[in-house]
């Protein structure tokens, strides 16, 4: 599926999205709200199924963050980037480790770098970082630390 | 592109053999000394030569085969400078450039750096060849304190010799290699290419062949580096 079709398929699936084409690949961006139901028909639809989420990551905007999904569909070859702003004192996303797997430790590994908590995640705990980091965030822009950390 | 390093001589009667029976027998035949004093003297004269790719004694020739004369000591640097087996050790892009190092192209067995060991109970140098976080110290520690007497460490690359391009914001990187182990040969570079790896080996060769012993040459690299 082209970008121009999938840009109509997935407004008849969220009216609500608004789309950027700048890129190689349709950005989508979207109501954190509507993640879950969004994310279940990416997956299911049977003209989308995009089966593989091949990055999960983060942005910290200091004024917010912007989470961002990559997907792809192995069977047609289409790709889409899908991306949620949150906000930057409580943010909050639905997880979608139970529609893709592999999002179980990237949503971790975002959870212990930008301090993002997602709801109805099975394990949610830290991925690398050693215990006693919880609730420090070291890929937040304003992350401080005066032992480790030498500013330049 | 030139290996600029030499390739020490593994052969022990190559090159004393012919040159060096000549001086002693001026020795015997100008002094009036026993031969066996005169050995001893010139034995003496190698084994403590900084030049290090020589064998550090010398071969007499007789009927029936040859005398060997050296000190014991040096014989055991010779040995162990040429039998330094690293431990697969890598944690970033140097592991790359030490890969190909060891592989056909660059080759380090010719130097006697024969096979890399994946085990610390069998390696005698660790190559320190990439970033060292905070959570990997305690690790590389144990590898350390694991290894077997003698052993030695290179910090190959800008990351294990300072941090390098990790030193400023970085709260993860430990700030040089040396704040955890003692490091015997600092390699500049990010990364540095094989034939920079090689001549750090080349050199710490060169410092066991010295004679000196770790504390010694960990005191003598102290200077180097003030």
């Amino acid at each position: 599926m082209t970008n121009d079709n999938l840009k109509i398929k997935l407004s008849e699936l969220l009216p609500s999205a608004t789309y950027d084409e700048g890129g190689e690949w349709l950005n989508v961006d979207i109501d954190h709200k509507d993640w879950l139901y969004f994310a279940n028909s990416l997956r299911n639809h049977a003209e989308l199924n995009f089966d593989y989420l091949f990055c999960l990551t983060c942005v910290d905007w200091k004024t917010h963050l912007t989470m961002v999904y990559h997907l792809e569909s192995t069977q047609y070859r289409h790709a889409a980037v899908i991306k949620s702003k949150l906000d930057r004192t409580q943010p909050e996303i639905e997880s979608v480790s139970h529609i893709w797997r592999t999002a179980d430790f990237h949503e971790r590994e975002v959870y212990e770098l930008f301090g993002v908590n997602f709801l109805n995640h099975p394990d949610m705990r830290l991925l690398i970082l050693p215990e006693g980091w919880e609730g420090r965030n070291p890929l937040r822009k304003d992350f401080e630390d005066p032992v480790n950390m030498i500013k330049l | 592109m030139d290996v600029k390093a030499e390739a020490p001589s593994n052969s022990p009667v190559r090159g004393e053999s012919t040159a060096q029976p000549s001086l002693v027998q001026n020795a015997v035949d100008n002094k009036h000394i026993s031969k066996s004093e005169a050995s001893g003297l010139v034995a003496s004269h190698i084994g403590r030569g900084r030049e290090g790719a020589k064998f550090p004694g010398e071969v007499h020739s007789t009927p029936s085969g040859g005398i060997l004369v050296t000190a014991i000591d040096d014989v055991i640097n010779w040995a162990r400078s040429n039998s330094l087996w690293p431990l697969v050790f890598g944690t970033s892009c140097c592991a790359i450039e030490m890969m190909s190092t060891a592989s056909a192209k660059y080759d380090w067995s010719r130097f006697g750096f024969e096979v890399a060991r994946a085990t610390p109970r069998q390696a005698d140098v660790i190559i320190i060849a990439g970033t060292i976080v905070n959570k990997m110290a305690p690790v590389l520690k144990r590898l350390y304190d694991q290894m077997a007497d003698p052993k030695y460490v290179i910090a190959m690359g800008a990351c294990a010799t300072s941090g390098g391009p990790f030193f400023y914001n970085t709260y993860s990187v430990v700030k040089g290699a040396d704040h955890v182990i003692p490091v015997d040969v600092y390699i500049a570079g990010c990364p540095p290419r094989p034939e920079a790896l090689l001549h750090a080996l080349i050199t710490l060769q060169k410092k066991i062949k010295m004679g000196l012993t770790r504390e010694q040459i960990r005191s003598e690299s102290k200077v180097e580096s003030k």
